[in-house]
């Protein structure tokens, strides 16, 4: 096995495109667990930290955020812009492991582990943002609800990676909360998680928002009806209702030791409800 | 195949040591450098026996490569004390026996100095959830958890 530390872009791409046994290394919390199980046996370690932006939490010219592929989720909590703006984004992505998990963990790996219940990933979806990949016909933005296809498998081409995360600007008016339900209070896997992402006209309306589920299906849902519950409404309780049901019905969890189909369809409608509260109260900023 | 010559800092003096690709900085730690105070519990990220800080920040050194630390700092428990000065930490978990067989201890005092060195009043909940990814399976945590508190305060007013 060898290990490569690429100093640009187009050189991981090409170490990448090369050699279809070599894997990206950027917080290693998932990578360096199947390499020492036995799971993974890659012929390159391609660590992506040493290109320029890898570690970079940067606002863009239109007010988004651009946020590296190797920015550690504990860099994103220490961030109070990122933090002001995307509240949820960043509750998502400190939910992951412990402190020293959080020390080395990534959104992006988060998301190109593609695990059902990864808790970065609902908050993405629901605030619309997009993944730069960069591979060897160039750069593509993509949604990040179009990178997990399955269970550990993600829309990557051969040669492709994801170089960083972009969100959205946020605006006058609005807010995201990301909730989860797990048995124990830390260090945990979702059972159900969800991510509400609102933006409100000036009178407190919402104009747009947006509604993530995780855990409750093989890939991440964006539920679009529980999203509409909430538009046009200023987040009363029979908007929030509404809301819940659409998102119970949007459900189609498995069955397993940590809940059964019924729980987690029900558990789906009442972290809906709660997170598009807090979105909302968020959002309005009072 | 050739090993990776690595560069670099741990506990303030300049390091280098060669390793192979597949190795963990605990791996190099232990093996290689004798820097046996970092235990492997799990080897996984789950137990924190191997807590270190890399750059300023806590990391499990089993969940980093040894090629990683190439140019970067790190900080073990051997870098706790001042020479013959023990860490208050390491003096109170000693005298408050907030341990019992020892192998989660170095992880806890390397996690639990990072703690108060960014939050020199946390409360207990902030402390038990720092420490959340420190494994104890003999103490029940109480008696550490009540040693980081009360050490916490006596270097407040020391400070």
């Amino acid at each position: 096995m060898k290990f490569e530390t690429p100093q640009t872009v187009e050189q991981a791409v090409a170490l990448l495109a090369a050699d279809s046994g070599a894997r990206v290394l950027a917080g290693g919390t998932d990578l360096l667990v199947r390499l020492r199980a036995g799971h993974i046996a890659p012929s390159a370690i391609v660590d992506i930290k040493h290109i320029d932006g890898m570690g970079e939490i940067t606002q863009q010219a239109d007010g988004g955020w651009r946020i590296g592929a190797g920015v550690p989720c504990a860099a994103m909590g220490e961030h109070a812009g990122l933090v002001a703006d995307y509240p949820g984004v960043v509750e998502g992505a400190e939910l992951i492991g412990s402190t020293q998990v959080q020390g080395r963990c990534t959104m992006v790996g988060n998301l190109c582990n593609a695990g059902p219940a990864g808790d970065s990933v609902p908050a993405l979806v629901a605030a619309g943002a997009m993944v730069r990949v960069a591979g060897p016909n160039g750069t593509r933005d993509v949604p990040v609800l179009h990178i997990p296809t399955a269970p550990g498998k993600t829309s990557l081409a051969k040669g492709e990676f994801v170089t960083s995360v972009y969100l959205p600007p946020r605006g006058a008016r609005g807010g995201d909360a990301y909730l989860r339900f797990i048995p124990r209070t830390e260090m945990d896997i979702a059972v159900v998680g969800c991510a509400v992402n609102v933006i409100l006209e000036e009178d407190g309306t919402v104009a747009c928002a947006g509604v993530a589920l995780g855990a409750v299906a093989p890939t991440v849902l964006l539920v679009a009806e529980a999203a509409e519950a909430l538009i046009g409404t200023k987040c009363d309780d029979a908007a929030l209702a509404a809301c819940a049901a659409a998102a119970t019905a949007a459900a189609t969890p498995i069955d397993d030791k940590r809940g059964t189909v019924a729980f987690r369809k029900d558990v789906s409608g009442v972290l809906a409800r709660r997170a598009a509260k807090l979105a909302y109260v968020r959002a309005k900023g009072d | 195949m050739s090993r990776i010559h690595v560069s670099t800092t741990i506990n303030g003096d300049d390091v280098d040591y060669l390793c192979e690709a597949g190795d963990t900085l605990l791996d190099v730690l232990r093996d290689q450098l004798d820097l046996t105070g970092s235990k492997e519990g799990c080897a996984s990220g789950d137990c924190g026996a191997c807590t270190v800080r890399l750059d300023g920040r806590l990391v499990c050194a089993c969940l980093v490569l040894g090629a990683e630390a190439e140019g970067r700092s790190v900080e073990t428990i051997e870098g706790m004390a001042e020479g013959e000065e023990l860490h208050p930490l390491q003096r109170n978990f000693i005298n408050k026996a907030a341990l019992q067989c020892g192998i989660c201890t170095p992880g806890i005092l390397v996690a639990a100095k990072d703690l108060l060195e960014r939050n020199p009043d946390p409360t207990e909940e902030e402390v038990r959830y720092w420490l959340a990814g420190n494994l104890c399976r003999c103490t029940g945590y109480d008696k550490i958890i009540r040693t980081v508190l009360e050490t916490a305060a006596e270097m407040r007013g020391a400070a």
